[in-house]
């Protein structure tokens, strides 16, 4: 398909609407999450302008643009984090297997226990590698230690950091190594078996070792979890995920598979963007 | 290369400014001569309460006009003669001291004399030229008295039921130390019956009754009930008339025992005293004990000190009392202030919404910890005493009200927790705030983003990570409490506490408050002084050891959340 070279990024300046390209890959893909005419307001200042998307099911999906462009506002909206900001207004929906997140019967915090989120630095909480992990279910009031142990192994062992901790989960888990301490996140984030995994630039805080970690992590992360991963990072977007959204401004500007955004984008910004010419 | 001309072509002022090598000499020596006052406050504290407990050495003086003075010298110095000085005595002397007259300069030395009943004075003044000898007796003993200031001379003879049993000074000393101790035990047992048995049984008295009195308000002044509680009441009460009898008969019987003993002692100008053997509580000769025996001594006064109670106007003994109302006082402040003060801290950082009305409330609470304390007393005594403790006596009390006897409508150490609990409430605000501000944000986020409600993660993640933060507060508001005085005076503290504090209601001793009774309203203020330095250091050492607590355990703690190695 040949590219279209007329500047979104001019297009922009001159406040025309600016649709989003969406590639026809996703026309037939089974969505689990759903983004409907999605504009989010911080105080005066608009973030994010009628997003539509949708996330496939059981993929890696990919949000890529400069630094500002509403990345994490768009991942904080799934999981309603922005409820946390007093002055976050927003309007149109997103929808999580079909069921509305923003209709005002929603219990936010059943939603967001539906979905597991990893943050840019890692936050574990000030207690032992064990209750780091079981934390989501402890809140559920879960007390069986069987259970508990069970979720623990089984979480640490999917983040691959099981050999590493294993003969310690009672020790702090701030004494853990910063690509330790995020691959500890990762396995809190999927210990409830969350629909969705939200992660906001995993690997910025890591060096490249363990972000290789991560990476490979988030790999085998696919097919058991749906992933909607916010990048800096090109090689990682091309790498790691299925497929990638390019924003800017707020807009949602070009989504498709990875392979076509990065080899073939419709767009010429798109292209300028993924080989850092531009943003 | 401009800016630095620039600078340079400036005023002086400006230059001093743009180079600052100055400063850093004005803030360091600020620094130093902070640290300097505040080390030679200690230092002198610690000295003085160190130092006066040891025993001092006695000296005798013979001077010119035949008087002897003996005891411990406590000031050497340099003085102005005044005018008609040396006018009381004889001309033949004068006339000697004539070229020290007209020079007008001289030494003297300050001696404690003690034997107050004897000679009417405390302390001498000796002009050094007056003195013709100088001697350390060996027989020269220290005597400190239960119901008397202390007393100094030499063991004359023993007397046992008016009878002289041996004399000399050696007799005598072995003599008395052969029936000291039994003589003290039955002292000490005597006065555990006076304050337990029979203080128990007053309390028992007083209880009857007060249940008579209840029941008459309930059922009415003729009613069946009231007889039978009166009739309760009257047999209650013979028995417990009975019961003091026989420990009455005990305790004369005790008295009796002691009164056997006497002890004549002479003073170094040839008076006389019998003292008798109950009344000595500690009796030592300085001048022939060993550093062993004079190390005994100054632990057996540091053991009295800690565990005794006080004598004579609390200006000797112990300051037991003081000590434990102190430490129950303060940790009954500190279970007040600390919920309380979590709590709002929770609300105001936690839940309320940013605003004018917030910063007003912050604002109100941070001159909170401006007001004077005696502010506090003030409300304490005006509110909480007789206001909270009316409807409390109202309410509980039916009977004392009657009777016109409050319990809670009065100071007490109940009340006074409550006033410092106030004034320290600030204290653990603003430290609670500080701790929870302090806990980063990112870990709140992690929190909700796993489903966490809000109250599970202030109780979960917020409140453990903001730990050592209101330690430290704590800790701090404790110190400021267990050191506070005059708010107390208004809410219950007393001079003289005849029971240690283990009811509520009732008044009780404080280490602060001993120190100011005793450094103004003691009848003799340089008798009283080691007291006071005692009591100061003990508070000082009381408040430095809450503090390096709070230190050990924040930094405890600290290392347990603070841990980033990357
Ligand atoms: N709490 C907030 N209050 C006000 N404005 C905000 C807030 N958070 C983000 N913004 C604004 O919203 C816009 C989008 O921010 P966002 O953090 O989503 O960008 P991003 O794409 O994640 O950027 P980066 O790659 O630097 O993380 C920015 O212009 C930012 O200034
Ligand atoms: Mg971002």
């Amino acid at each position: 398909m040949p590219q279209d070279t007329k500047s979104i990024v001019k297009a922009i300046a001159n406040g025309e609407e600016v649709g989003s390209h969406i590639h026809k890959a996703l026309d037939d893909v089974d969505p689990i999450l759903s983004v409907e005419n999605f504009n989010l307001h911080y105080g005066e200042k608009q973030a994010l302008f009628n997003n539509n998307m949708v996330i496939p099911s059981m993929q890696i999906t990919a949000l890529i643009g400069p630094s500002g462009c509403g990345k994490s506002t768009l991942l904080r909206s799934v999981n309603r984090m922005n409820d946390l900001i007093d002055i976050v207004r927003i309007s149109g929906d997103m929808k999580l297997n079909g069921e509305s997140i923003y209709d005002p019967n929603v219990d936010v915090i059943e939603l967001r226990k539906r979905m597991g989120m990893v943050f840019q630095k890692p936050n574990p909480f000030p207690m032992s590698i064990f209750e780091n992990v079981v934390y989501p279910l402890r809140i559920s009031g879960e007390r069986n230690k069987a259970r508990l142990e069970e979720v623990c192994e089984r979480s640490l062992r999917k983040a691959a950091i099981w050999d590493e901790v294993k003969d310690r989960l009672d020790e702090n888990a701030l004494g853990m190594s910063g690509g330790q301490q995020q691959r500890l996140c990762i396995a809190r984030a999927i210990a409830s078996d969350p629909e969705v995994l939200l992660m906001d630039e995993p690997c910025s805080a890591l060096d490249p070792i363990a972000t290789g970690k991560i990476e490979e992590l988030i790999h085998e992360l696919k097919g058991s979890y749906t992933v909607l991963i916010v990048t800096h990072n090109m090689q990682q977007a091309a790498r790691a995920s299925d497929f990638t959204a390019f924003m800017y401004l707020g807009r949602l500007i070009e989504y498709g598979p990875t392979s076509d955004i990065f080899t073939n984008p419709h767009l010429h910004d798109t292209g300028e963007y993924v080989s850092g010419r531009f943003g | 290369m401009s800016d630095t001309q620039s600078a340079k072509k400036g005023l002086g002022g400006a230059a001093l400014f743009y180079y600052g090598e100055p400063m850093v000499w004005l803030t360091g020596s600020a620094l130093v001569l902070c640290v300097l006052m505040i080390l030679g406050f200690l230092a002198y504290i610690l000295w003085m309460g160190m130092s006066t407990f040891w025993p001092r050495d006695l000296t005798e003086y013979q001077l010119k006009n035949n008087a002897v003075i003996s005891g411990e010298v406590h000031i050497e110095e340099s003085y102005e003669l005044p005018e008609g000085a040396f006018g009381n005595l004889s001309t033949e002397i004068q006339k000697e001291l004539q070229p020290i007259i007209t020079n007008g300069n001289s030494d003297r030395i300050m001696v404690r004399t003690c034997n107050y009943d004897v000679s009417g004075t405390h302390f001498d003044w000796i002009d050094a030229n007056l003195i013709t000898k100088q001697s350390d007796p060996e027989w020269l003993c220290f005597m400190e008295r239960l119901s008397k200031k202390p007393f100094i001379g030499y063991p004359q003879a023993f007397v046992i039921d008016g009878q002289v049993s041996v004399e000399g000074s050696k007799e005598t000393w072995d003599a008395l130390h052969k029936v000291l101790a039994e003589v003290q035990s039955r002292f000490k047992k005597r006065r555990a019956l006076e304050k337990h048995a029979l203080g128990d049984l007053r309390h028992e008295e007083t209880d009857a009754r007060m249940y008579a009195i209840e029941v008459m308000l309930e059922s009415g002044e003729d009613s069946a009930e009231h007889k039978a509680a009166l009739d309760a009441y009257e047999s209650a009460k013979a028995r417990i008339s009975k019961d003091s009898q026989v420990i009455l008969g005990e305790i004369d019987a005790l008295k009796l025992e002691n009164s056997k003993y006497q002890i004549r002692m002479q003073t170094g100008d040839g008076k006389t005293l019998e003292i008798p053997v109950a009344e000595i509580v500690r009796i030592y000769a300085p001048n022939r004990a060993g550093l062993f025996s004079k190390t005994g001594v100054y632990l057996s006064r540091w053991w009295e000190f800690l565990t005794d109670d006080p004598r004579q106007a609390n200006s000797q003994g112990g300051i037991w009392p003081a000590l434990f109302g102190t430490v129950v006082m303060t940790l009954l402040m500190t279970m007040f202030v600390v919920p309380f003060g979590v709590i709002a801290a929770l609300y105001m950082r936690e839940y309320a919404k940013k605003g004018p009305l917030l910063s007003t409330v912050r604002i109100a609470i941070n001159n909170l910890a401006g007001v004077p304390s005696i502010v506090f007393g003030v409300f304490g005594l005006g509110f909480i005493c007789y206001i909270v403790g009316d409807w409390v006596d109202q309410t509980f009390y039916p009977a004392h009200v009657h009777e016109a006897l409050p319990v809670f409508k009065k100071g007490g150490i109940l009340w006074a927790a409550c006033t410092l609990a106030l004034l320290t409430l600030p204290v653990v605000i603003v430290a609670t705030e500080e701790a929870l501000s302090a806990v980063p944000n990112s870990m709140r986020e992690g929190s909700y983003g796993c489903g966490a409600s809000k109250w599970q993660t202030i109780w979960r993640i917020v409140l453990p990570r903001s730990l050592p933060g209101i330690l430290t507060g704590t800790i701090l508001a404790m110190a400021r409490g267990a050191g506070e005085v005059a708010p107390l005076m208004l809410v219950g503290a007393v001079k003289m506490a005849a029971e240690l504090p283990t009811d509520p209601s009732a008044s009780f001793m404080h280490l602060g408050f001993h120190i100011y009774d005793l450094s103004y309203h003691s009848q003799d203020s340089e008798a009283a002084k080691p007291m006071v330095f005692t009591t100061t250091l003990l508070l000082i050492v009381m408040v430095a050891v809450l503090n390096i607590i709070a230190i050990r355990l924040r930094n405890k703690l600290n290392k347990r959340f603070n841990i980033q190695t990357f």
